[in-house]
């Protein structure tokens, strides 16, 4: 991005004054390099998005922020209904409640290293994951509507899990306001087959090392110390979420006109708040993210169930859960008072600081963790929400590190077989049913999430608290 | 006859067709759609689904026809390597033959989520037609 045609506000702050239809201003988070690095396509998005209907302070990008569907990924906006205000299938995109849950397994390094191969085997065996990969769970219509409404909470009561582990999931793990019926036949149909499913592309499945504290009081208060052993699973709402935003996309499209809207990316696919459409998309969308709750719900319990099976004195516990595709009602002060907006997350995670009356009872008096991934052969992290964000991203960070290379130029680059021996000799054991799919997500093809942390961190957005390195990957 | 190719998306990847003709473009975009997912040489033709769509653009009818292929690979767990496809008159005709998926064989690398309207693009030039978007992976 050419640096020139922003305003360095901070460090780590830089704005694009409103110009031409641009109703707010612009503002990038970032180093100096991620920012320079980032695609011209991101600066554009991030105006377009600034010029959506009702949008309120301003049109943010987050550190890891890269060219999009009409919205960057990593872009955050809020919409104010009484204002206008929009919400937008591509504001969420098409992995609806993508997101990371991390679990302690009350284990360290040590105990974990002789079963490492084991527990990778038990895991991807018990996991389904990949294309084609079927889960063995297959719901009903009726079974499909508890689903959709009731989210993790539906899978707790199903089995699938314990009480305990819905007190630390964003709304305590099922989104109001999910309207089973505004998702399609084919939706369903999508969905029939893909319950407890992981996916594929970025989406994995992982054992984790603590291997560095940041801040030890909020690393103490999450529960994690130096080499505990953690679980991370990163996936979404799968098929139903794809068909919902590919069926609101190409409808709110086509209906733009009728509102007046004109858009400057047809991608920016949006309809009033207060519309027909709009409404049945937020209760379509809401049910997609229960769909996501659940399904990490269920991928926890085929977890707990692999770790009984190799290593039965392991406690599984959630850490917590984020979700970094969505958009909800919240309550943010703007221009000196405290309103109800939209907000939609494009890939970007939610970082409520302390004392936010929000907060799940276990974070109160220190903030959310914000669960980043990285690579599978890197590192991810766990950052805490901090009070500032609120003012600067409406309580919003950054949700991982982003591709630096195309899917062809890895493939070009690396083989499958090449990266998990390569990964292997540092201890890192890779399962996945696609060798030409582990080449595409080698670690060398992503950015350095790192960069990207210490740019959330120094910006304010949230604060590093821990640092992870893999020891067993599961991918698609 | 036409050719199929990729273009580079930051997170994802895009798919064109080329071709003489507008249907060949389109056979040509869905064999490039096979291509994020796997070698399209390596699907046998064992099973053939039916496909039609309409859309009031070529553009809007390339997303549906992608998403049509991208719904059939996914609810049945199928990919598809050849293409019979006719237009006329806004809507798409067209026969997917394929296979169900062969993780051994096919290596599939990933799945496709959808089609979308960046670089979303269906026209005619001097040299024929050219079909391409970029898809959701």
């Amino acid at each position: 991005m050419d640096l020139s045609s922003l305003t360095r506000k901070s460090e780590h702050e830089w704005w694009i004054p409103p110009i031409g239809a641009m109703r707010v201003p612009g503002v990038i988070y970032g180093s100096e390099a991620l920012v320079r690095d980032m695609d011209e396509k991101v600066r554009e998005q991030v105006m377009h998005v600034a010029m959506l209907p009702g949008i309120q302070r301003a049109s943010y990008a987050m550190p890891d922020a890269h060219w999009g569907y009409g919205f960057p990924i990593g872009g955050v906006a809020a919409f104010d209904p009484r204002a206008g205000g929009v919400v937008s299938a591509g504001g969420v995109g098409f992995d609806i409640s993508c997101g990371v849950r991390s679990l302690h397994t009350g284990l360290t390094a040590d105990d974990v290293e002789p079963l490492k191969a084991r527990l990778a085997q038990e895991l991807s065996r018990s996991v389904p994951a990949g294309v084609g990969s079927h889960g063995r769970i297959h719901l009903d219509e009726l079974e499909l509507d508890a689903m959709l409404q009731g989210g993790a909470r539906w899978a707790v009561e199903c089995g699938y899990g314990v009480e305990a582990d819905l007190e630390r999931i964003e709304e305590h793990g099922c989104a109001a306001g999910a309207v089973p019926s505004a998702v399609s036949p084919r939706a369903r149909r999508r969905q029939q087959d893909e319950m407890g499913t992981l996916g594929s592309g970025n989406h994995y499945l992982e054992l984790q090392r603590v291997a560095e504290i940041f801040d030890a009081r909020v690393a103490q208060s999450f529960g994690l110390s130096v080499n505990d052993v953690v679980v991370s699973i990163h996936c979404g709402s799968r098929g139903l979420g794809h068909q919902i935003g590919t069926e609101f996309l190409r409808d709110m499209a086509a209906a733009a006109p009728r509102f007046g809207l004109v858009l400057p990316d047809r991608e920016l696919a949006c309809a009033p708040v207060e519309s027909e459409i709009g409404q049945r998309y937020l209760g379509a969308m809401r049910a997609g993210i229960n769909c996501a709750l659940a399904n990490r719900q269920i991928i926890t319990h085929l977890v707990r169930k692999a770790f009984q099976a190799v290593m039965p004195r392991a406690e599984l516990t959630l850490l917590y859960d984020v979700s970094h595709n969505t958009c909800k009602l919240e309550t943010h002060a703007v221009h000196g008072s405290t309103r109800p907006v939209f907000i939609h997350r494009k890939g970007a995670t939610r970082s409520l600081g302390p004392g936010h009356p929000d907060l799940l009872a276990p974070f109160h008096d220190v903030g959310q963790p914000v669960l980043i991934g990285g690579t599978m052969g890197t590192e991810s992290y766990v950052l805490v929400g901090t009070k500032e964000s609120e003012r600067l991203s409406f309580s919003s960070s950054c949700h991982g590190a982003g591709r630096a290379m195309s899917r062809s130029q890895a493939l070009r680059t690396w083989k499958g077989r090449q990266v998990v021996d390569e990964l292997a000799s540092r201890g890192i054991v890779v399962r996945s049913p696609s060798s030409r799919g582990v080449a595409e997500e080698a670690p060398g093809a992503y950015k350095d999430v790192g960069a990207v942390v210490d740019a959330a961190d120094a910006a304010g957005l949230s604060r590093k608290v821990a640092r992870l390195v893999p020891l067993v990957c599961v991918k698609g | 006859m036409g050719s199929w190719e990729h273009f580079a998306h930051d997170a994802d990847i895009g798919v064109v067709g080329t071709g003489p003709t507008k249907a060949e473009a389109f056979r040509q975009a869905a064999l490039a759609l096979t291509a994020v997912v796997t070698d399209p040489a390596g699907v046998k033709p064992l099973q053939s689904v039916p496909i039609a769509c309409r859309a009031p653009t070529d553009e809007l009818l390339l997303v549906e026809w992608l998403n049509a292929l991208i719904y059939e690979m996914a609810v049945r767990a199928m990919l598809f390597g050849d293409f019979a496809v006719e237009i006329a008159g806004g809507e798409l005709h067209a026969t997917a033959r394929g296979e169900p998926v062969d993780v051994d064989r096919h290596e599939p690398a990933v799945e496709v989520k959808g089609a979308t309207f960046t670089a979303l693009q269906v026209r005619e030039g001097p040299d024929g037609w050219r079909a391409q978007c970029v898809v959701d992976v």
